[in-house]
């Protein structure tokens, strides 16, 4: 049900009855590393290029998903996902291994939660009983296609971010045990003229600060109603910017419950610069920790702002800005 | 960026950008420029000791030396790009490895190891220039320019 001017209240409140989440070497490494269902050693996932690799990650952690449910593929009427290879390619590929319909998002970063929003709303608006929702990224193969092949050496600024190699998935259905989805706020494209992919923080970070206030405004509620509040992939610089910009329109959100996937999932010595960035670093940090903290009792109510950097290598090398957007998903137990 | 640019930018984006530079952290220029100097320094006297092995041990003269020690410093940087050492090595030194000829050699090598998996044709052909290709373009052409320059000079009895 629309709510506010972009808010969608799901009044079934659909439920996520089992999520997964996977991830690569360096994920392992990470502060999180407890969290994932599965750490794979080696990059290659045993595959023959980066592209196979992050198809594998995504297959396994839909799989993973739904056979933590007990259920199979068979019975899962829609997927959803998307990625950040060109055409989405990983997304398709996997949609391909599972057989089940497919319904492809492109969101950059932000797809984590655009996916799991849009599932919601079938579930909520009886178009399905289980839909599974799913991103996912891959450090290489999202260098080699965005900036410069892995082992050329260019020095990367301090602002420069971590792309995860890592896939989430999360089974919505009508009834269950587990989290619900309770809202989903819907963002706009803000562009505030940044063109410096190696400074993404920066770019997005007035996105997810927009959308965290349509959020309010269209709930009518103060951040306070929440436990902790997530953005994607901020990393250290943009979640240090978003929370001064809220601060400085009056919306402050205390630093004890706002916080960024792309802070959490790797250790202070890990040398990411800024932080962690990718589809993967929100769904995996959402599917797998997040939802893990929400079921031992720990939290209570979250907001998840999944943020995107809507940039292709093309538009960046013609001058381009670039556009933003970030995707609110409210998960309550 | 430069103030031309941010011309085109309304209020409110130039607002934000002047906001998120002061929150940003910067790009620790003297630290690179110290670290450049060192290492592209280390990595000039270890040509110039290959060239010294060169004249002293083997049968080569200053002018031929060159070759084999370009060829030597290339090999190296060849290897280290390899075996994933390299981008490490360069995200610490930065201009440091990139000026001297390891970093040109790098450049080839890292665009070719990326893009075997689309095959010897398209992928390692099509690409081990991809990030080279430019230095060439242009090294050859302002090889030309300067030629030109010379001749030019030269022919109106000058030096």
């Amino acid at each position: 049900m629309l709510t506010g001017h972009q808010t969608w209240v799901f009044n079934s409140k659909p439920v996520i009855i089992s999520s997964a989440a996977v991830g690569g070497p360096f994920e392992a490494q990470g502060a999180l590393a407890d969290d994932f269902d599965f750490l794979h050693q080696d990059v290659w996932l045993g595959q023959d290029s980066f592209e196979k690799a992050e198809k594998k990650l995504l297959e396994q952690a839909c799989e993973t998903a739904i056979s933590k449910a007990n259920m199979k593929k068979e019975d899962v009427q829609f997927f959803i996902s998307g990625d950040l290879m060109n055409q989405i390619i990983s997304s398709t590929f996997t949609a391909r291994t599972l057989g089940i319909p497919f319904l492809g998002v492109f969101g950059a970063c932000s797809s984590s939660m655009e996916s799991l929003a849009m599932a919601s709303l079938l579930i909520d608006s009886k178009a399905a009983k289980y839909v599974l929702a799913a991103a996912s990224s891959h450090n290489i193969a999202a260098e080699k296609q965005f900036r410069y092949p892995t082992e050329y050496g260019a020095q990367k600024p301090p602002t420069a971010q971590w792309t995860v190699t890592g896939a989430g998935a999360g089974l919505v259905a009508e009834t269950g045990d587990g989290p619900r989805v309770t809202c989903a706020t819907i963002g706009r494209i803000v562009d505030m003229g940044l063109t410096d992919p190696y400074n993404m923080g920066a770019a997005m970070a007035p996105a997810a600060v927009d959308t965290i206030e349509a959020h309010f405004r269209d709930l009518n509620i103060d951040p306070s109603y929440y436990d902790l509040i997530a953005t994607g992939d901020l990393g250290r610089v943009g979640h240090s910017i978003a929370s001064k910009l809220l601060d400085k329109h009056g919306h402050k959100i205390p630093p004890e419950i706002f916080t960024d996937c792309g802070l959490l999932i790797y250790k202070d010595d890990q040398p990411v610069m800024a932080g962690g960035s990718g589809c993967g670093c929100s769904a995996t940090v959402t599917y797998g920790h997040l939802l893990n903290r929400m079921k031992k009792g720990e939290l209570k109510k979250i907001l998840i702002v999944a943020t995107g950097a809507l940039l292709s290598p093309l538009s960046y090398q013609q001058k381009e800005s670039i556009p933003c957007i970030a995707h609110a998903v409210s998960i309550e137990i | 960026m430069s103030n031309m640019k941010k011309k085109k930018l309304t209020p409110v984006q130039q607002e934000y950008q002047d906001f998120a530079k002061d929150i940003e952290p910067k790009r620790p220029v003297v630290k690179n420029c110290i670290r450049a100097f060192l290492v592209g320094g280390l990595i000039c006297t270890l040509g110039q000791a290959l060239q010294l092995i060169f004249i002293t041990y083997l049968d080569f003269t200053e002018e031929t030396a060159a070759a084999p020690t370009s060829a030597v410093l290339i090999i190296i940087s060849i290897l280290l790009t390899g075996f994933g050492i390299f981008d490490h090595i360069a995200q610490w030194a930065g201009a440091g490895t990139a000026v001297p000829i390891t970093g040109f050699a790098n450049t080839m090598a890292s665009a070719a190891i990326e893009h075997r998996t689309e095959g010897y044709v398209l992928g390692v052909g099509g690409n081990m220039f991809k990030l080279s290709g430019s230095v060439i373009v242009f090294g050859a052409f302002s090889a030309f320019i300067v030629a030109i320059i010379k001749i030019t000079i030269n022919w109106l009895g000058g030096m």
